[in-house]
């Protein structure tokens, strides 16, 4: 190409390398490399002292220390006990069917949600989506916080119980499963709302006016028709819930109680309280194994199913009340 | 009848839900005014805990604290997360793209905890090796800005993809050259994603509490890191005050951002009315 004499062309792929080279080599060095260490610390020995770890090379008997048992001690407390009857074991399953319940309750008071706000005058749909955002940008951490004087014992709740003589005295919802769930499916639902509204607005009405002529009820039109193509919102908006609900840290620690001990703060705990490194880090590994990964491979099954997961991320964080047609 | 019923159920679904969502913030905002420390009965007004609030030396330090933090991560996340979408929106063939694409978007979906771990462990490590970075500000920028990257990426990418290209051909048949395009055809057109890319990190970093817990050192909290101490302890109003505050910030924020923006979509609503009927004439 008569392109290559101008001198600019070599600046071009020299600005290219920079272009690619700079986001490469931060994420190298601050995701890649970290994710590399946990990995490494998790098939450590335990440490004493000053030193958390011992290397997986042992220099003096010239021997590799691999220790698996991080991993086999996360399933069996010792050798021969019962499997999977461990404290870390139990925190996983909590922590999985607190954030599947969250997603379901997500999407039971999300999905109606999404769809009137996709059927309403599109005049309007901007002021309401961006009402739905605005909690969002305000502090999750003071959201949470609230809840906690909301669901108290002499909270506002239980006073409005009370008066209405629906309780004679206060029922404790907050540290147990009642706060945990409220709280999550609070901070949750505009992740759920978002995707499925970009799906619901995108759906041809005509199709529900075919299926009228063909002879369905209103009802069966929504669950042969709406339901079906809104899968992809479904999935998203389920996806965007579960991944974080599973780790989730700051709710347990405010609205739970020490039962609803979950998979985040056991990581914690491991690290800061036990100090014993190679276990949080073998928990943490096992974390992105069980939940990340499977995940991230249905996603990619899915296809192009994925794309409502970004535009809803997109629309999401973006304030701006754009896409909105 | 059947859509009378319908828009009656949609009024009623979509107040519900929207009180669910304002409950708290109203909740702070009237509690915040309350003259006694209890929250269940509105005892008087007051402004005492707005007083408490500017007295209490942990709230204000950590309040600066955080809004250094936020501001770097910010920038740092805005120009990094723009590098990542024009790499992953205009360079499909380069050595690494699956590997870079993964680690771009992991953040994502990993969980807080993880990442916090992860680059605690890189930190420690570093440390012990050349005696530096001491735990604090900048580890706390440099977690942050990790996932603060991540969301800036998907704001510009999804700006990126529905960019016109061909805008940029004309300016380059008309002589610019890469760097002239890039500024002044390409800049322009999304910049108002790279802003938002801004906020979302700002925002991101400003409350973040889990990676903050993990990379701080001793003596440095940022504002989330207070607040979650105090909160874990029991009710205490000055929160409320501080959240008070930080809800008028955030309106007035968002408000005043969307008539922005609304200004810009009409502005380039008219541009392109221009541009249609100047290709119209003969």
């Amino acid at each position: 190409m008569h392109a290559h004499g101008m001198p600019w062309v070599r600046r071009l792929t020299l600005g290219r390398r920079f272009v690619i080279g700079l986001p490469f080599a931060w994420l190298t060095v601050f995701f890649l490399a970290p994710f590399f260490i946990l990995l490494y610390i998790s098939l450590v020995d335990m440490g004493r002292d000053i030193h958390p770890f011992k290397p997986l090379w042992d220099s003096q008997a010239g021997v590799l220390r691999l220790k698996v048992e991080n991993y086999l001690s996360i399933f069996r407390a010792e050798a021969g006990g019962p499997l999977f009857e461990t404290v870390y074991v139990s925190a996983y399953l909590r922590s999985i069917g607190y954030a599947f319940a969250t997603a379901f309750l997500c999407l039971v008071l999300g999905y109606p949600f999404a769809y009137f706000i996709a059927r309403s005058q599109p005049g309007v749909r901007p002021a309401l989506l961006m009402m739905v955002m605005l909690p969002f940008w305000t502090s999750f951490l003071l959201r949470v916080y609230a809840w906690k004087g909301i669901l108290a014992d002499q909270g506002v709740v239980n006073q409005l119980l009370m008066w209405c003589h629906i309780t004679t005295e206060p029922v404790q919802m907050l540290y147990t499963s009642v706060s945990m769930l409220v709280g999550m499916t609070y901070v949750y639902l505009p992740f759920m709302v978002l995707p499925l509204y970009a799906t619901l607005v995108k759906l041809d009405l005509r199709l529900l006016e075919a299926a009228k002529d063909l002879g369905a009820s209103p009802w069966n039109a929504f669950w042969l028709v709406t339901v079906p193509l809104s899968k992809a919102g479904i999935v998203a908006g389920f996806m965007l819930v579960f991944i974080p609900a599973v780790g989730e840290f700051v709710i347990p620690s405010l609205l739970g109680g020490p039962e609803n001990l979950m998979v985040g703060r056991v990581v914690w705990d491991e690290m800061f309280t036990s100090n014993n490194w190679p276990r949080a880090s073998a928990l943490a590994v096992s974390m992105i194994a069980l939940v990340v990964v499977p995940l991230a491979l249905y996603y990619r099954h899915l296809g192009n199913a994925a794309q409502p997961i970004a535009d809803g991320r997109a629309a999401d964080l973006d304030p701006s009340p754009k896409g909105v047609t | 009848m059947q859509r009378f019923f319908q828009q009656k159920l949609g009024a009623v679904w979509l107040t519900t839900i929207f009180l669910f969502l304002y409950l708290p913030l109203l909740f702070m905002v009237v509690f915040s005014f309350n003259s006694t420390r209890q929250d269940a009965v509105f005892t008087g007004f007051s402004w005492r805990w707005y007083e408490a609030l500017g007295r209490d030396t942990k709230i204000v330090e950590g309040f600066w604290l955080s809004l250094q933090i936020a501001s770097v991560t910010g920038v740092l996340s805005a120009v990094l997360g723009t590098f990542a979408a024009f790499v992953l929106v205009r360079y499909h063939r380069f050595w690494g793209r699956a590997v870079f694409s993964g680690m771009v978007n992991a953040p994502l979906v990993m969980p807080e905890v993880v990442i916090g771990l992860s680059l605690l462990l890189l930190m420690v490590g570093v440390q012990n090796a050349v005696g530096w970075p001491e735990r604090g500000l900048l580890t706390i920028i440099l977690g942050h800005t990790l996932l603060g990257l991540a969301y800036a990426m998907v704001v510009v990418q999804s700006r990126l993809m529905e960019f016109d290209r061909a805008l940029e051909e004309a300016a380059m048949d008309l002589g610019a050259r890469p760097l002239q395009v890039f500024f002044l055809v390409t800049l322009p057109q999304i910049a108002q994603a790279i802003v938002a890319a801004f906020l979302l990190s700002f925002t991101l970093s400003f409350d973040d509490v889990v990676i903050s817990e993990f990379l701080s050192g001793p003596g440095v909290n940022t504002l989330p890191q207070v607040i979650f101490g105090y909160a874990r302890r029991g009710i205490n109003p000055t929160i409320y005050a501080a959240a008070s505050l930080l809800i008028a910030a955030v309106s007035l924020g968002v408000v005043a951002y969307s008539v922005w923006v609304a200004r810009d979509a009409r502005k380039r609503a008219r541009d392109t009315q221009i541009d249609r009927t100047a290709t119209k004439l003969p």
